[in-house]
């Protein structure tokens, strides 16, 4: 082995990619931009109408209840919603959203109440629809304040404490540091954009120096030359390694800003005004063990050599870029699919998942930025991922070896 | 020097099919000589040739090249050979210096060798104009005489040219013709494959004519003109082949 020739096969390639405006694009680009673009986006937009829904009055309709004017008249004065006369069709309404929802006052509610008997009242509305969904809640919290009130006049009509009909309270607190509720929430996210821009980065530039050199016919020069089959796999394989892994920090480094901002922006910005002040605390981000972040990031170095060496043999076989490109793209969801397992409920990392390639990574990224170390798991997984990844460049060698690969006719 | 003897090579297309593309050629090339290869289209030309360039295995015989056996010491052939075909194509994206200075390191040479040699190939083929200019931006012929410097950075002793004229005009045909000859003149073994036979009577010094993978007929220009009693190349290559059309390549 000459690592000199390895030097200088990627020393080459990586002059050759940096000239390569499509490979750029792909590896530093588009995750720059697609992150914040994602985050501010979606972020922003569910932000604002979220925040619209809430500062909305919601247009409740009543129906019945005309013998019951106590109720009626409470709800009228309720400043929180907007009590309509049912219209004609008002089903068809809630359901085309111009009406939020519709109440249903039981005939002789009133009555009912004074005597003592239970009554039933409904609510209509569209199941799922985030604003009819607000109107329900603020209907029901009005209803429920109405009940409270009756129950306190009957206790009081019969000389008995408010304690008699509740006679104890249930309370929860979290007593998790901050840190693991984020790492439940984010931490399934990270392993996603990990995996994901570490395949993403690794697919253009592998393509390119394998099937694009073939089709460009710059295979065979290289090859001709006195260089080492090894060495050559060696300078490529380094060189989509490194385009993998950029684009894994970019990725990594534009999210993290653009959350930044994000929170920034919602501390600082339109929470303020108090539309919202009833949702509580303004949502700010959980926390992560920088660490343990740090910790993924080692770990997804080896996973990030098994997607660059096993690209590299997958399109070399391919005789032109665009085969290539066909082989490799159903290749995504294969690489999704242990991201997407790792975050069902129940699946928790254990030594035999351990041994999964890329589920293992998705499992333990969930631990530790929640600061979670489990030693033994991350020396299985460090091993094994090592392991993958050196059968995964092994093959790709063998592959740069077999002349029926290399000139397919 | 070069010794080929009883190469053949077998490529399997499907699960029947057999190609004999290459069958038992034997032939020698001197070094300050010029051998000339001469086949149509499919005739074995280029798969021969890519089994003394060690890109391809034999299935069987053997071929040595500079003294070296191209299947047990690939690495020390390939140092010793530049080769240029059809196939071997330009990084589009590296200017000709970088070009050679990259062929120039993979072979071994210091900075300062390969400063000293990109100026002396530069020169001696003309390359001023374009030496720093993107490959991609090239005519035909700027590529094709960056291809000869590419093959001649490291001095190689055997040099295997595979239709290093095709698609040229008139004048980059001679000038690479004319960069061959010199480079025989420098005691260099050679091997020119072609179809053309102009080519081979103005350039060769001996001819192989190759139909159908095998080695049908050797000698010199004049001595196979002789031989089939034919007033040029075309006719005496017709003869040799007897008359029949290669099959469909
Ligand atoms: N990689 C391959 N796999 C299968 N068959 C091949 C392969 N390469 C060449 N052949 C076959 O081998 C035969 C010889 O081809 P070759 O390219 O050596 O001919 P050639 O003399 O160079 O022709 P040309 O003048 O067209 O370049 C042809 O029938 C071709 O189809
Ligand atoms: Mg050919």
């Amino acid at each position: 082995m000459n690592w000199h020739n390895v030097w200088t096969v990627f020393a080459k390639e990586l002059r050759d990619t940096i000239r390569d405006r499509r490979t750029l694009i792909s590896t530093l680009v588009l995750p720059m931009l697609a992150m914040p673009l994602i985050l501010l986006g979606v972020g922003s937009v569910a932000y604002k109408s979220f925040a619209k829904a809430q500062a909305e009055v919601p247009q409740v309709a009543i129906l019945g209840g005309e013998s019951s004017p106590a109720v009626r008249e409470a709800l009228a004065a309720h400043t929180k919603l907007a009590v309509v006369p049912a219209p004609e069709g008002w089903r068809q309404q809630i359901a085309d959203k111009q009406l939020r929802a519709a109440v249903e006052i039981p005939n002789g509610f009133d009555a009912a109440l004074a005597r003592g008997e239970p009554a039933t009242v409904r609510i209509y509305h569209y199941d799922g629809e985030l604003r009819s969904g607000l109107a329900v809640s603020e209907v029901r919290r009005f209803f429920g304040a109405y009940r409270d009130k009756q129950v306190a006049a009957r206790l009081a009509g019969r000389g008995l404490p408010a304690s008699f009909v509740k006679p104890f309270d249930v309370r929860t607190e979290n007593v998790a540091p901050p840190e693991k509720v984020g790492g439940n929430a984010i931490g399934g996210l990270i392993p996603y954009v990990f995996i994901l821009f570490c395949f993403a980065g690794a697919l253009y530039p592998a393509i390119d120096l394998t099937a694009g050199e073939k089709e460009r016919g710059t295979l065979e020069t290289i090859l001709c030359s006195p260089v080492g089959r090894t060495e050559l796999v060696l300078g490529k394989f380094l060189l989509v390694l490194t385009a993998s892994l950029v684009t894994v920090v970019c990725s990594l480094a534009s999210m993290g800003l653009s959350a930044l901002f994000l929170q920034h922006l919602a501390s600082g910005g339109a929470l303020a005004h108090g539309a919202v002040a009833g949702a509580g605390a303004a949502p700010t981000l959980p926390r992560i063990d920088p660490l343990g972040l740090l910790a993924v990031g080692a770990l997804v170095v080896p996973v990030a050599a098994l997607f660059s060496s096993l690209l590299l043999a997958l399109s070399l076989f391919a005789k032109s870029a665009k085969e290539a490109q066909s082989y490799a793209s159903p290749l995504v969801l294969v690489v999704l699919l242990p991201a997407i397992m790792s975050l069902l409920p129940g699946v928790e990392l254990n030594a035999r998942l351990a041994l999964v390639p890329v589920l293992n990574l998705s499992l333990v990224s969930k631990e530790l930025v929640s600061g979670v170390w489990n030693w033994w798991h991350l020396a299985l997984i460090l091993g094994s991922s090592c392991l993958y990844a050196a059968a995964g460049l092994a093959f790709c060698v063998r592959m740069f070896n077999r002349e029926s690969v290399l000139f397919r006719a | 020097m070069i010794e080929v003897e009883g190469l053949t090579k077998l490529f399997r297309n499907g699960r029947r099919a057999e190609v004999r593309a290459v069958d038992a050629v034997s032939f020698a090339c001197q070094p300050g000589k010029i051998y000339g290869l001469l086949g149509a289209n499919g005739a074995g030309k280029t798969t021969a040739l890519r089994m003394l360039a060690t890109l391809l295995q034999p299935t069987a015989g053997a071929a040595r090249v500079a003294g070296f056996d191209v299947r047990t010491q690939p690495g020390k052939v390939r140092a010793r050979l530049g080769f240029l075909a059809a196939g071997t194509a330009l990084y589009g994206r590296l200017t000709a210096r970088e070009t050679l200075a990259y062929f120039g390191r993979l072979n071994g040479l210091s900075d300062r060798q390969i400063s000293t040699r990109v100026q002396k190939l530069a020169t001696d083929l003309n390359m001023g104009d374009f030496l720093d200019r993107r490959v991609d931006t090239f005519s035909t012929g700027m590529k094709q005489k960056t291809s000869i410097a590419r093959t001649l950075v490291h001095d190689p002793e055997v040099l295997i040219f595979d239709e290093p004229t095709l698609g040229l005009d008139v004048f980059a045909a001679r000038a690479i013709r004319d960069s061959i000859r010199e480079c025989r003149d420098a005691g260099k073994t050679i091997v020119y494959s072609t179809h053309v036979m102009s080519e081979v009577e103005k350039l060769c010094d001996v001819v192989g004519i190759i139909h159908r993978g095998r080695l049908v007929a050797e000698g010199t220009p004049a001595a196979l003109k002789a031989r089939f009693a034919a007033d040029d190349m075309e006719e005496a290559f017709v003869s040799a082949v007897g008359n029949e059309p290669e099959v469909a390549a």
